[in-house]
């Protein structure tokens, strides 16, 4: 970075002084000079370029060679004894070629440096060609070299003066030399030096012999030099150093005040040290720094701010003594211009311990004194507050933002300026309230009570007033006396005395605000939300319980209870409830004259009541709001207004210490001596119900429900009423608010005589019954249908109106009596199909036209007898292989756990399609409880019967054989052979020998059936042994047809038979031997 | 020795605070009122690491010019805060540490005290008396 300024080749630079060569006899005036920094740092160059327009093939380069030597003779000249670079820079048309190739080039240059007296290092050449960024990025390097090497000599030179000083005499250039170093290395952008100069300046500042003329110069330089210090420490990222260096120079400067007359100027010095490095520290966290919550700019601007208060406390005491002075004879001292920083203008240069005129002295402090009282003390703390409050808020202190915030408040109160005041406390007291710092809140509310007085803000005035007489203020009772007086005098529209600590002058100005006030014909009417505030009067109401029956009167209590130290009258209390119809009996307001009135710390309780609405019955009734009057038309009417049941911003917080306390268990000698107003809990709501009603509902049935029957649900209904109970309705059924599907699969019907379809409803409602007299009996069978299983919950809701009499007033009260009932739904009973072949064995598939049994079991789940009245199959694709198909059950009762079979024979036709698999049919079962009446109807069950998988059988052979056979009785057995295919079958048929039989008949044979034809074999067969007789096995093998063979067609057949043993032969000759 | 000790209660209102009484009292209320911010972050940065064992003592909270400002947090989160002269430089960390501990001991205490309604504002002799001897004598 370099400073450049641009100016005409002529321009006069500051003149240089003649060295000093001896430090000798020479007498340091003070430590550095106003003018130097601004000299070094604007007016003297490091380096003077000059730039000429020259090209190396100038057809005048002589002339102009000359020329530019010229020039730089009247900038030396100009900058004679000062060790300033000159350089010279060429401004050229040409793009120049690489050194060494242009002879020319190098020649003139040679030459131009000698008449210019030139090094050759500070010629250069500016191409005004393509690349003018480059050559200029370039020439700059080269400047900020010459630059350097100028500070760097200017270092050397101050260094070099010091072996002349000595330590008596000129400690003061000691600072001086260390100092101008510091900056001159600074310069030079040599940080590291800089920091090292100045550290070593600050302890020299600090080695002068400090004494009450000299202590601002003193500590001015060390402002100085602390204030690089830090700003070089930010800036190499040492916060902790600054930090460090800052509390050194705070500790070595806090006690240096200097002539106590000007106190004040210390004070400024020290808010203005706080301010600058917490700006710096500002400076350097906008740069990158993270601050934390304990180490944050914040603390240094209230620090600065608080230094500021001091000053201004200061300057009060101390600038009186000014304010007398003839202003004529301060004239001739001057402040500003000064040689050295932090002289008095009255004595500049002067070094010695006393001042050397004692009158010009004094007249120079009452200067300053008066220049003082026109210093804006309020401006600067508020400033300085605010950017503290800034930085708070951002480092996540509230509390000490709320504190800012307060002391800026109060600045505004000095200031004068009220309205602002007000708002800055406001916004903070309530930080305080919510926190119960009731010391800090009173202290707060005493400096807003003074504003609003200041003001005449009514409003302001009262409510601050109400909450420094309430229970949160830590005002003595003497002090509370005389608020309370104040806010009655205000009640009486009359002026309030004057709050003390107010100063003399704006009591005037504020006595007429209150006058104007006074007469003011508006604003007599005044409404407080009081329920955020801790206000002096505590009020807290309740409904006595929290549900009232429509026929009972509603009562409710509004507590009363205030903490100021005098009686205090009140003209209305009212509440105001959510249905405003009910506001007009929660008045109570006082009479004529006389005020009801509240003696301190004793409750008082209001207690009203009023009767219901029967349109209200099932509604909320709520308060929402409570309305206290103070004083009266003829003065001010005050409203003191409660949300809801009342309490404020302290009393949730007092109710749980309440209910916490250890003292609740002696309450009750508490209760005795009076009302204990902790334990006064709100109640704000109560709910309106339906009268009690005297009727009973009972209920007579038998669980569980079956399936789809008509299940029967008796009602007895017993009015208790006293009078006539009217208009007396049924409402049966589901309750509602169950699982969706209930509703679709329940049926409820008053008819009991058949079977209800899907169209009756889940719920019966209303069902008119008509007048019950007292004590009168009513009964009603209800019938329900669940098609589904499960429980279910029925309502009886038996609903009626009677007229009643409350506290005078008739009403018509609605009264319903409820009873619920859980009915559990279950399967009656289980049915079970089975298909067997004839021979009873189990069938997975059907075969064709080949007859078939069906047995069916009906296993009773019911708990209560079931009688089944009949069953019938409804076939869909079978036959019946009987002519006539029976039901086998008929007036069946069946007992839990009790099975009933059936069977039928089945013959399934030959389809016409090739369906394999064909629907059966359904079983039908009509059946009702046992139970029940005789002409309840009947409820038909359905099951559906499973498909049955088909198959053809090519060859069918079935035996037409006796039931039995006698041992050595011959047996005939015909074989049926029937080929079902459209095919000739060729059949080979042996028959196996026996043990038990012998037989006649062929015994192996082969033959061919025709298609749909029939061949009957006769077997003559002649047992030998009783009993159980396997048969003879008859092999049968169609060659054509290899998916049948004897296995599959000896299923027809059948295996065994029974043979009876041979009889006695009752013969003739046995009968005539008996 | 102390120039003000207090107690907070959790919910962070005042359960004891005593200052010297030649002293500004409103300006150490404020004191350690602006202290809490410290404390309460503080806490809130122990609570994100479960499990951690807290140490009660908070160390110096902030230096004020004039004064140093210690804490000291109770598991159950009732606060003690004790305000020392910055002059003062005799006292020692370990001494402010014991401090603590003898006015936890105190408190402790009149919590175990069966007339004591925890979150009342303490007003015990004993309590006091320890105070006391934890104060700078006045005058």
């Amino acid at each position: 970075m370099l400073a450049t300024v641009v100016l005409p080749g002529d321009h006069e630079y500051p003149k240089c002084r003649t060295k000093r060569t001896s430090y000798e006899w020479y007498i340091p005036k003070g430590i550095l000079k106003t003018s130097w920094m601004n000299k070094h740092l604007n007016l003297v160059p490091a380096l003077v370029v000059l730039f000429y327009e020259l090209d190396w093939d100038d057809p005048q380069w002589k002339e102009k060679q000359s020329e530019c030597a010229t020039k730089v003779e009247i900038v030396r000249t100009s900058l004679q004894g000062r060790n300033t670079k000159v350089a010279v820079v060429l401004i050229q048309k040409k793009t120049p070629l690489p050194p060494g190739e242009d002879l020319v080039a190098s020649e003139r240059a040679a030459t131009l440096c000698n008449s210019c007296d030139l090094s050759g290092k500070s010629l250069f050449v500016l191409p005004h060609t393509d690349h003018l960024v480059g050559y200029i990025i370039r020439l700059e390097n080269a400047f900020y070299e010459h630059a350097q090497t100028y500070y760097y000599t200017e270092i050397r030179r101050v260094k070099s003066h010091k072996e002349f000083l000595n330590k008596t005499t000129h400690q003061l250039l000691f600072v001086r030399h260390q100092f101008k170093i510091a900056f001159f290395s600074e310069l030079k952008q040599d940080t590291q030096n800089a920091l090292k100069y100045y550290r070593t300046a600050y302890s020299l500042v600090h080695e002068l012999r400090a004494h009450e003329t000299n202590m601002l110069e003193i500590k001015t330089m060390a402002g100085f030099i602390n204030y690089k210090i830090c700003r070089l420490c930010f800036q190499h990222n040492t916060p902790l150093d600054a930090i460090a260096q800052f509390r050194k120079h705070i500790d070595l400067c806090k006690k240096k005040i200097g002539s106590s007359d000007l106190a004040f100027e210390h004070a400024a010095w020290m808010s203005k040290q706080f301010h600058s490095f917490g700006e710096l520290f500002d400076e350097a966290i906008k740069l990158g720094l993270t601050a934390i919550q304990t180490q944050n700019p914040g603390f240094y601007y209230q620090q600065a701010a608080s230094y500021s208060q001091d000053r201004k406390q200061l300057a009060q005491q101390l600038c009186q003594a000014g304010a007398n002075y003839p202003p004529s004879e301060l004239g001739d001292i001057q402040t500003g211009g000064l040689d050295f920083y932090g002289q008095r203008p009255w004595r500049q240069g002067h070094q010695s311990i006393e001042p050397p005129d004692a009158e010009k002295e004094k007249t120079g402090i009452w200067t300053l004194q008066i220049k003082e009282r026109d210093v804006p003390q309020s401006e600067l703390i508020i400033a300085l507050l605010s950017n503290a409050v800034a930085q708070f808020k951002k480092y996540k202190c509230p509390r000490m933002k709320s504190h800012l915030m307060v002391q800026m408040g109060e600045e505004y109160y000095h200031a004068k300026d009220y309205t602002k005041a007000l708002k800055l406390l406001d916004y903070v007291m309530c930080d305080y309230r919510t926190e119960r710092w009731w010391g800090l809140l009173t202290a707060i509310l005493t400096t807003a009570l003074r504003c609003a007085y200041l003001m005449a803000s009514v409003k302001d005035y009262i409510i601050y007033c109400m909450e420094l007489l309430g229970r949160a203020s830590e005002l003595t009772e003497e002090q509370k006396l005389r608020i309370e007086k104040n806010l009655i005098k205000v009640l009486m529209n009359d002026i309030p005395d004057p709050e003390p600590e107010c100063d003399l002058s704006s009591e005037g100005v504020a006595r007429s605000l209150w006058n104007d006030r006074m007469a003011s014909a508006g604003s007599k009417l005044l409404t407080i939300e009081v329920q955020d505030y801790i206000p002096f009067i505590q009020c807290k109401a309740k409904f006595q319980s929290p549900s009232f029956h429509v026929d009972q009167p509603i009562q409710l209590q509004v507590y009363l209870r205030t903490d100021c130290p005098h009686p205090i009258s009140f003209n209305k209390l009212a509440v105001i409830l959510s249905n405003q119809e009910y506001n007009q009996w929660c008045v109570v307001e006082c009479a004529g004259q006389e005020s009801m009135s509240l003696l301190p710390g004793k409750p008082k309780c209001h207690n009203f009541s009023f009767v219901a609405k029967t349109e209200d019955v099932g509604k909320k009734i709520e308060m929402t709001g409570i309305e206290l009057m103070l004083g009266s038309e003829t003065g001010r009417c005050v409203f003191l207004s409660w949300r809801g049941a009342g309490g404020d911003a302290a009393s949730t917080h007092e109710a749980l210490q309440a209910s916490r306390s250890s003292r609740r268990w002696g309450r009750g000698m508490e209760a005795r001596r009076g009302m204990d107003w902790d334990s006064v809990t709100m109640q704000h709501s109560t709910m309106v119900i339906s009268r009690v009603p005297k009727m009973s509902v009972k209920l007579s049935h038998q669980p569980p429900a079956l399936n789809n029957e008509m299940y029967c649900i008796n009602i007895t209904v017993q009015s208790q009423e006293e009078v006539v109970a009217k208009d007396v309705k049924l409402t049966a059924g589901l309750k509602p608010g169950q699982d969706a599907n209930l509703g679709q699969t329940t049926h409820v019907t008053l008819n009991g005589s058949t079977v209800c379809d899907d169209t009756a409803p889940a719920l019966l409602p209303d069902v008119p019954i008509g007048d019950l007299k007292p004590g009168e009996r009513l009964e009603r069978c209800v019938y329900v249908k669940c098609v589904s299983t499960g429980s279910r919950v029925f309502l009886f809701h038996v609903a009626y109106s009677i007229d009643s009499t409350v506290e005078g007033r008739q009403i018509v009260c609605k009264c319903h009596k409820d009873e619920t009932v859980t009915i559990e739904t279950v399967v009656p009973f289980e049915v079970s199909v089975k298909f067997v072949s004839s021979k009873f064995e189990p069938l997975d598939r059907v075969a064709v036209d080949i007859p078939f049994l069906l047995m069916t079991d009906v296993l009773s789940l019911s708990p209560w007898p079931l009688l089944l009245a009949s069953s019938s199959l409804q076939l869909l694709t079978m036959n019946t292989n009987t002519p006539q198909l029976q039901s086998q059950m008929q007036e069946v009762v069946l007992q839990t756990d009790e099975c009933a079979s059936e069977c039928f024979c089945l013959r399934c036709p030959l389809l016409a399609n090739s369906n394999n698999t064909v629907a059966t049919g359904q079983y039908l079962i009509s059946w009702r409880r046992k139970s029940s009446r005789a002409n309840s109807p009947l409820i038909q069950t359905a099951v559906t019967l499973p498909h049955v998988i088909l198959e053809s059988v090519p060859l069918y052979i079935h035996a037409e054989l006796p039931s039995y056979g006698r041992v050595r009785e011959s047996l005939s057995v015909r074989y049926h052979i029937k080929n079902r295919t459209s095919l000739v079958q060729e059949v080979e048929m042996a028959v196996e020998p026996s043990d038990a039989f012998m037989f006649s008949g062929l015994k192996q044979v082969r033959l061919r059936i025709l298609p749909g034809s029939e061949q009957q074999m006769l077997y003559n067969y002649y047992p030998l042994m009783a009993g159980y007789q396997t048969l003879p096995q008859l092999n049968i093998s169609l060659p054509r047809c290899l998916t049948t063979n004897t296995h599959s067609l000896r299923r027809f057949l059948p295996q065994r038979i029974f043979v009876k043993p041979q009889g006695r032969q009752l013969d003739d000759a046995s009968i005539a031997a008996a | 020795m102390a120039v003000c000790i207090a107690v907070i209660a959790k919910e962070n209102y005042p359960l004891y605070i005593r200052s010297l009484p030649t002293q500004n009292e409103l300006k150490f209320h404020y004191t350690v009122h602006t202290s809490l911010d410290v404390v309460e972050e503080k806490i809130s940065a122990v609570g994100k690491s479960v499990g951690d064992q807290r140490e009660l003592y908070l160390g110096l909270l902030y230096p004020t010019e004039d004064y140093k400002v210690y804490g000291y947090v109770t598991n159950s989160k009732v606060k003690f805060v004790i305000v020392v002269d910055s002059s003062n430089t005799s006292l020692r960390d370990n001494e402010i540490r014991s401090m603590f501990r003898k006015l936890h001991n105190s408190f402790t205490d009149v919590m175990c005290n069966p007339f004591h309604n925890p979150g009342d504002t303490i007003q015990s002799k004993t309590f006091d008396g320890i105070v006391s001897g934890m104060m700078v004598p006045p005058g």
